[in-house]
């Protein structure tokens, strides 16, 4: 099945320093989860320092707000390394720009997470915030999956004879589930209350079972889109069980004087429970536009060849 | 040309980093139009025909049981505890007593004026609670806040009506100053960096109110002659009100309950 690269592959190491950008920034989507979780998005009265340094006393909640601030800083340097690295080594422009474009996330993102601290967490600001954190996830998600050597490497392209068309369809889904991850956002920032959230949930679940049985039935000889299909099924599952955990510690943790362990831990999961998944239906769209060619496409190849074979797709 | 780009966009980074820096410096608050209800340009009270509204506040049924704070986050506070520090949302003495809830009276107070407060109401953080939990002061006092714990604090109000303020106060800081231009009752106050430390600031256009102490009681002093309402606040239970009437020199008494069970307004 495997066919030799077409053009010279990224240098591996700007992958693999991708992959790691990502982890460091999941693990930076926790600690701004935790953030507001323990409700210490206050701790620290200014920015950009705190308390007038780089070293605060790391007591009570400052130690979720600073510990934010420097995992924060931390992500944003490595996306500037991962930007110049690119911008240095890979042939693809748009790749190039991706780069670039995840450093002014990164740096927006920074100076929304001022605005929240300085205006006393603006409920719009805030959720702004959340969201944009998961939109600079998806994009360094991204940089490492078009970097891999698996999208690199030439395809085997499939035909996707359905309707709807499962470009459309995942897109819908990785849509859908960045609305509903607004939605949480700004039902966790106090913009509005539970019922859009829910309601989403609700358009979610039946968009993610859709595409994952979409999946499963028209390309059950893809493993790569069977698996992207098992991996939908599973965090779309669990993301449910742990709403519902979310939402009973919430109500459970409002007789005690402070955030309760129980609380946070639900909350904070669910939260990037919630990025794993928008993660995960935005990579299965880019999957099926590797691997999956538009029906009209190969409607004028097989008309032209005479056969309806699967054709190699291009880079 | 990029240059240029890259230099626009770099200008424009640091300005707005510069205006979100400067952005909560915010102007001098100005109290509003109809919030005031004495008038500064008017008479002070005649003490010889003034009278005293005094009164108990009290609980019918039983009071909740109060919350252990968990302070193990915090050690140089945990240890000032001998005692598991307990939550102070609803505190009762003998008798159903209530503490902590502001008693102030409305009424038409526009022909006086009130001298300012000879002194600043002072809430400090000690062990990681406030001292006093609930307190009471009139638009424009001063408010001082103090820190006697070995660690820092950040003093957060959340009001309505008010102009929101967050400052830092490390151990042995000076004490921080500040004022509420608008009635409200009352501005909730939290520390982000230790959140069970909570209490509430009641903001009066008069000087007719006072807290609770552990016996429940009031003691309003120097009310000119009139017909008002007493109006009680409690973080729990919210507001009661009841009328009063004050002939010259004349001291009436307004006992006052709230029910365990009610919700608060």
């Amino acid at each position: 099945m495997s066919t030799p690269p077409t053009a010279p592959p990224t240098n591996r190491n700007v992958h693999r320093f991708a992959v790691f950008t990502a982890c460091c920034t999941f693990l930076l989507l926790i600690a701004g989860a935790l953030v507001t979780s323990n409700d210490a998005g206050l701790s620290v009265p200014d920015w950009p320092l705190s308390y007038g340094s780089l070293t605060p006393p790391m007591v009570g909640g400052i130690f979720y707000e600073h510990g934010h601030r420097v995992i924060a800083a931390c992500v944003g340097l490595l996306s500037i390394i991962l930007a110049v690295w690119l911008w240095r080594v890979e042939t693809r422009r748009w790749v190039r720009w991706l780069g670039v474009a995840a450093v002014g996330a990164v740096i927006a993102q920074g100076i929304l997470g001022g605005i929240t601290v300085l205006f006393f967490l603006p409920a719009p600001i805030s959720a702004a915030h959340a969201t944009l954190a998961q939109l600079f996830f998806c994009t360094v998600v991204s940089i490492a999956f078009f970097t891999s050597a698996w999208w690199q490497r030439q395809r085997p392209s499939v035909r996707d004879a359905g309707a709807p068309g499962i470009h459309a369809l995942a897109q819908a889904a990785a849509i859908a589930t960045l609305a509903q991850l607004v939605l949480g956002a700004a039902f966790r920032h106090k913009a509005f209350g539970i019922i859009p959230h829910l309601f989403g949930a609700v358009v979610v679940t039946g968009l993610i079972f859709w595409l994952a049985g979409v999946l499963k039935r028209r390309f059950a000889d893809v493993p790569e889109l069977r698996n992207c299909a098992r991996v939908l099924h599973g965090l779309i599952g669990l993301q449910l069980l742990l709403g519902g955990a979310a939402w009973w510690s919430r109500s459970y943790s409002a007789q005690f004087p402070q955030p309760i362990p129980v609380m946070v831990t639900f909350t904070v999961v669910h939260t990037v429970t919630g990025a794993l998944v928008l993660a995960a239906t935005v990579l299965t769209a880019l999957a099926c536009y590797r691997l999956v060619g538009r029906s009209d496409a190969f409607a004028i190849r097989a008309g032209a060849s005479g056969s309806s074979q699967p054709q190699q797709a291009a880079l | 040309m990029k240059g240029k780009s890259l230099i626009f966009a770099g200008a424009s980074v640091a300005l707005a980093i510069v205006m979100i820096s400067c952005g909560n410096k915010q102007s001098t608050e100005t109290p509003a139009a109809n919030a005031p209800a004495a008038n500064s340009a008017g008479k002070p009270v005649d003490p010889s025909t003034a009278g005293t509204v005094t009164g108990t506040i009290k609980l019918d049924g039983a009071a909740p049981k109060m919350k252990v704070i968990n302070m193990a986050a915090e050690p140089s506070c945990n240890k000032q505890h001998t005692e598991p520090a307990m939550t102070e949302d609803v505190v009762t003495g003998p008798g159903g007593t209530l503490q902590n809830v502001i008693v102030y009276l409305k009424g038409d107070f526009s022909q006086y004026s009130f001298p300012p407060a000879a002194a600043p109401t002072t809430i400090d953080q000690k062990g990681c609670q406030y001292h006093p939990h609930v307190l009471a002061l009139m638009t424009g006092a001063p408010l001082q806040v103090t820190n006697s714990d070995p660690t820092t604090h950040n003093i957060h109000p959340v009001p309505k009506n008010n102009r929101e303020w967050n400052e830092s106060q490390p151990p042995g800081a000076t004490p921080i100053n500040q004022s509420f231009a608008r009635e409200e009752i009352a501005v909730p106050v939290k520390c982000n960096v230790h959140p069970w430390m909570k209490a509430y600031i009641g903001v009066l256009a008069t000087p007719y109110f006072e807290v609770t102490g552990k016996d429940g009681s009031f003691t309003i002093k120097n009310v000119p002659p009139g017909t008002y309402t007493v109006s009680a606040w409690h973080e729990l239970y919210g507001s009661s009100e009841q009328p009063v009437t004050i002939g010259p020199s004349e001291s009436k008494s307004v006992n006052m309950t709230f029910k365990a069970n009610a919700p608060a307004d």
